[in-house]
């Protein structure tokens, strides 16, 4: 097996370095994220200002389309511009799973508690 | 090959000299931070959710809230905020730029990205600026009524419709209308309602000192009443439901609006926003939330911007040229990234959804 983590390893983060062929290519990639994040951003805003909020399924739907879509943003944002995506996989779990962890069980306890005063306040007001 | 321990010695094992993640001590805390920072906004706008959630009245609309431009009349339902979102993705893709000059060595790529990207996020702070003056001055007012009243409305595909107000609803003025009474109130002016109006007479200020001057006091001998025709806007920030029909921003005007105008219930009167009272929501929180989210927000922001201009000089001066490698632009990177990130998310629950 060969080691990967001694520091001599030219892998380490210090010694990151590419030519300017793979810049070019890097530049391009980087580009087409920023045109994703730039549509994504405006299709949102059309959709928000086109779509009235209303009580629908087509509202909740769209809701829902929302945070799918920034969900796509912040992967984009963490993976490319981050470079979380280039990062070792033992490194993407332990930024990752630990909040995904613990921010999923915030928002199902928080909303859920939420909703309980919202009954309670429009039972016995 | 799998399954086949090489042996190794204790010396390389725990003598140092190792890097698990394959990154530097300095980025791997960096991430670490950014894990913890990124549970506090997580924490923050969850917290929001809660209390949204938790809320029987109606919650306000960010497209009806946020509809402002600088120097501009009119509705742009959250068009400044989509261009605060846009100017802080570019001023990150300005900053990838300047990681990915750094990685080739380019003293010079580096100096100009960076540069790029403390100017966006001097803008981006500017532009917050300005939404915080405009949130906090308000977009005209509003005020509770005193004793249930019935009036007839104009909805916004101009059709008619009667709506029947509770005592303790909350009913806004339109901006012109609103910005006249609040700075009549402020002058300590006579405030009349009439003939569908809003008269103001301004109040006759004494000259001080024995001897006025003369052109002076016949500046306010006859002093300029104004007028401004009443406009009451029901629902103005938030959305109802009647009989199937949507219910924004119903324009009440003329005799109408005088009624309501004669039934404000005495001391609920309020324009803009602060910690204590807002006229955008029944919950105070809703208003709070703003100041603290993107407070906390555009806080990360200023520090971003410092730090980027630090390492900005740095670069300039040649240190990391010196230093042999470019990480340290890497890892204010992280945090700049992040700071876009944290935007991507407060667009999305505190404006959009």
């Amino acid at each position: 097996m060969e080691r990967d983590d001694l520091i001599v390893n030219d892998s380490y983060s210090i010694n990151a370095r590419h030519s300017e062929e793979d810049g070019v290519k890097i530049r391009k990639k980087l580009y087409m994220v920023t045109a994703i994040l730039t549509l994504v951003t405006v299709f949102e805003i059309f959709m928000g200002v086109y779509f009235k909020r209303n009580g629908t399924f087509t509202w909740e739907t769209i809701k829902l389309l929302f945070i799918v879509l920034t969900l796509v943003k912040a992967a984009y944002i963490v993976l490319i511009f981050m470079h979380l995506g280039d990062e070792r996989k033992n490194l993407k779990y332990v930024v990752l799973l630990p909040y995904a962890l613990f921010i999923l069980y915030l928002i199902f306890i928080g909303l859920y508690e939420g909703l309980s005063v919202q009954h309670l306040n429009n039972t016995f007001r | 090959m799998a399954g086949q321990a090489q042996a190794v010695s204790k010396d390389q094992l725990w003598g140092g000299g190792q890097s698990p993640f394959g990154i530097s001590y300095g980025k791997m805390m960096m991430w670490y931070f950014l894990v913890s920072d990124a549970l506090t906004f997580g924490g923050l706008l969850t917290a929001y959710g809660v209390i949204r959630h938790g809320s029987s009245d109606l919650w306000p609309v960010g497209e009806q809230v946020f509809e402002a431009l600088p120097g501009l009349h009119g509705s742009y339902p959250l068009i400044y905020v989509a261009l605060m979102t846009f100017i802080l993705i570019i001023s990150s893709v300005t900053m990838v730029l300047a990681v990915e000059a750094g990685h080739r060595m380019d003293k010079k790529g580096v100096i100009k990205w960076m540069g790029y990207t403390v100017v966006g996020g001097f803008i981006f702070l500017g532009s917050q600026a300005w939404e915080w003056s405009h949130f906090i001055h308000g977009s005209g007012g509003g005020f509770q009524v005193s004793s249930p009243i019935t009036v007839s409305a104009m909805d916004d595909h101009n059709q008619p419709i009667t709506m029947e107000l509770t005592g303790g609803t909350w009913v806004h003025m339109t901006s012109d209308l609103g910005h006249a009474y609040e700075h009549a109130l402020e002058h300590g002016d006579h405030i009349e309602v009439s003939n569908g109006k809003l008269i103001i007479t301004p109040a006759v200020h004494e000259t001080h000192g024995e001897h006025g001057h003369d052109a002076h006091a016949d500046a306010h001998a006859a002093p300029a009443v104004q007028e401004f025709p009443l406009e009451i806007v029901l629902n103005k920030y938030t959305l109802d439901h009647k009989d199937g029909k949507d219910l924004r921003k119903l324009m009440v005007t003329g005799a109408e609006a005088e009624k309501i105008m004669n039934d404000m219930a005495s001391n609920t009167l309020v324009f803009g926003a602060n910690l204590q009272k807002n006229e955008y929501a029944v919950q105070q929180q809703y208003a709070n939330f703003f100041f603290f989210i993107t407070g906390f927000h555009g806080f990360h922001v200023m520090q971003g911007v410092i730090i980027n201009l630090i390492i900005f000089l740095m670069a300039v001066r040649g240190v990391f040229e010196r230093r042999g490698h470019y990480e340290m632009v890497e890892k204010v990177g992280l945090f700049w990234h992040f700071v876009d990130l944290v935007w991507v998310f407060v667009f999305t629950f505190y404006y959009l959804v």
